[in-house]
């Protein structure tokens, strides 16, 4: 059983999909669908364990020997992924059922719950697999039942904001294909590990060159980082608030795994960063994703938006962190995916509770909600100042690690410039304060009530979680900064 | 020379204009045809890269030396079925656009979408001033 366990994390929620079909009965559904998400969950956590102390699990599908079958290896950077998506994906989930109630017609709740496991599976799939062709059907997997669990947002947007998304998307994955295409090509392997053996021999070829770079275009275009994040703000603000928390804490974490996978243990370091001048592109268009994207959270009127921005901005710090190519940068980069889902689930679930009792998420909506519903709104102050980057926070953590990279490498106006971020964050969480806070309620709306236990639990579960993991940063720095040193040690 | 890479030379063209037809049409079923054309490019990549010259279909026999690389027809028997679901999903999401929009055009849905967010922008003043 234990030696199955790589598998069982993905075909758990695979398999739970269309028995979902058969249970008919919403209730049920939910339960059901929980249930496969926490024995995912864990089995994630059983799956880090054993990586960290006994190092990389290679699984053979089916018996198939490594570089001829299909190999799922878990070393310690997967692990510590899996325990994020499916950690989220089961706290999100119970929320679920209270929220769709007011957001998704009753005769689309079963397949609500049967696309949110697919979608988990393909996220699942996307980061346990060593296999780079899979990695392509797992993608799409997650992708396909991303753009159905979008389109069921209640205003006709979503499906406007579903359909762009699927076009970015289906671009993205075609250009991974191709260049997984081009290297198969080059080296006749897909398994990654193989790759990474076989890959600097041939690296000095433009067939070599084209892949790296339609793989690079494409998994940026999935992790929505500037300039290619056009899709992202629609597709989160008009999906349905549980799909939104899931995806926000999830599916941009993924795609920023397979950026590191791809660079840092298929392509190689030297490769990635010597011989493509990487360092230097991601570095800028980091720092200005950060700023654009601050910036336009300022000025949108639509909490949700606003907080779609800032997660374009957020995954900005990740690209910074990730081009500065050292150990200490990657461990910061590893450390904000896992501080960052902490935030943004927390947020998105408050936002989720706000549109259950009011209906709407504009900032005006906002009036006077921190005297109705105090729980709701501390949470989203908390996870405010975690984006802020605020001592106490998870927040604090992953900014002091970026800093602390960026100045070992000398590059101090560059630790400014993060530092200056931030405070366009504090502009951006101070106008959702002052309008819960400050502002008088409108004198036609009526007085709302507390969020029912269904949101105030896991929301709180993971505010908890964001004040506990800044605090005792024990468990989350060891693992990241092991999984950092392994791709800098000996690749894979 | 031209002629050895007479499959790239299709792939290629087919490809930048199934990228064009995305890029440049505003018809949403235009641009799902598109990127129907931009993903069959792929296909025929990955159907030319297994070709070996000289080699038969991959069958089991005695006296059969040399063959073509059967897994890339595999691994686009995949890529094909994940083409028509998401061919499938996009355009039922423009049947959807439609019933919803009353068009397919993304000039108009994009206006439409502008105009309703002025009219809540403009609501919306109204009651900060009344309160």
């Amino acid at each position: 059983m234990i030696a199955h366990l790589p598998i069982l994390q993905v075909i758990i929620p695979l398999m739970a999909a269309p028995i979902c079909l058969m249970l008919k009965r919403a209730q049920l559904v939910w339960l059901f669908s929980l249930i496969a998400s926490g024995l995912a969950f864990a089995i994630s956590i059983l799956l880090l364990q054993q990586v960290m102390t006994s190092g990389v699990i290679s699984y053979e599908l089916g018996g198939w020997q490594a570089p001829w079958g299909i190999e799922y290896r878990i070393d310690k950077l997967n692990a510590f992924l899996l325990l994020i998506v499916s950690g989220i994906s089961t706290v999100v989930l119970f929320a679920a059922q209270t929220s769709i109630e007011k957001e998704i017609p009753k005769n689309k709740h079963v397949y609500f719950y049967i696309l949110y496991l697919l979608s988990l599976t393909g996220m699942l799939g996307i980061v346990a697999t060593g296999d780079a062709f899979n990695v392509f059907v797992f993608l799409e997997i997650s992708s396909l039942s991303a753009y159905a669990l979008i389109a069921m947002g209640k205003n006709r947007q979503a499906l406007w904001a579903s359909y762009q998304y699927l076009i970015m998307g289906t671009i993205g994955a075609t250009f991974i294909l191709i260049g997984i295409g081009l290297i198969y090509q080059m080296t006749g392997t897909l398994n990654m590990y193989d790759l990474s053996q076989r890959l600097p021999e041939v690296a000095q070829t433009r067939t070599v060159f084209a892949a790296f770079a339609f793989v690079i275009v494409g998994v940026c275009l999935k992790l929505a980082m500037f300039p290619l994040h056009l899709w992202l703000p629609n597709a989160y603000a008009y999906a349905p608030s549980i799909v939104t928390a899931f995806f926000a804490a999830t599916a941009t974490k993924v795609a920023v795994y397979l950026l590191i996978r791809f660079t840092f243990s298929v392509f190689g370091l030297s490769f990635s960063f010597t011989t493509v001048p990487l360092q230097t592109l991601f570095m800028a268009l980091g720092l200005i994703g950060i700023f654009a994207a601050s910036t336009s959270a300022i000025y949108q009127r639509n909490v949700k938006h606003l907080f779609a921005y800032s997660s374009i901005a957020q995954i900005g710090y990740m690209i910074v962190g990730f081009s500065l190519s050292t150990v200490t940068g990657l461990t910061a980069t590893l450390l904000h995916l896992f501080n960052h889902a902490l935030m943004k689930g927390a947020i998105f679930l408050a936002l989720a509770a706000v549109i259950y009792r009011v209906g709407n998420i504009e900032l005006n909506n906002l009036r006077g909600l921190g005297r109705q519903m105090p729980l709701t709104m501390a949470a989203i102050v908390i996870g405010g100042l975690s984006l802020i980057g605020v001592p106490l926070t998870v927040g604090f953590v992953s900014k002091w690690y970026l800093l602390m990279a960026l100045i070992e490498q000398g590059w101090w106006p560059v630790a400014v410039l993060i530092l200056l971020g931030s405070m366009l964050a504090v502009v951006y969480v101070w106008r959702i304060v002052e309008a819960a806070y400050f502002k008088a309620p409108l004198d036609n709306s009526s007085p709302v009530k507390e969020a029912p236990m269904s949101f105030l639990i896991p929301i709180w579960t993971l505010i908890i979680a964001n004040i506990y993991f800044g605090i005792d940063t024990r468990l989350s720095v060891q693992v990241a900064e092991a999984a950092a040193q392994s791709l800098f040690g000996v690749s894979l | 020379m031209l002629m050895d890479l007479f499959n790239h030379w299709v792939v290629i063209t087919l490809m930048m204009s199934g990228l064009y037809i995305v890029i440049a049409h505003g018809n949403l079923i235009k641009k799902i045809v598109g990127l129907s054309v931009f993903q069959t490019s792929v296909f025929i990549f990955y159907i030319s890269m297994a070709k070996v010259d000289g080699g038969t279909a991959p069958i089991l026999a005695d006296d059969i030396v040399q063959y073509s690389n059967p897994l890339p027809h595999v691994l686009i028997l995949t890529a094909i079925v994940v083409g028509i679901a998401t061919t499938a999903l996009g355009l039922s999401l423009v049947v959807r656009i439609k019933e919803a929009y009353g068009s397919i055009e993304e000039e108009s849905i994009q206006q439409q979408d502008n105009q309703q967010q002025d009219n809540n922008a403009h609501a919306k003043r109204k009651q900060e001033e009344e309160a």
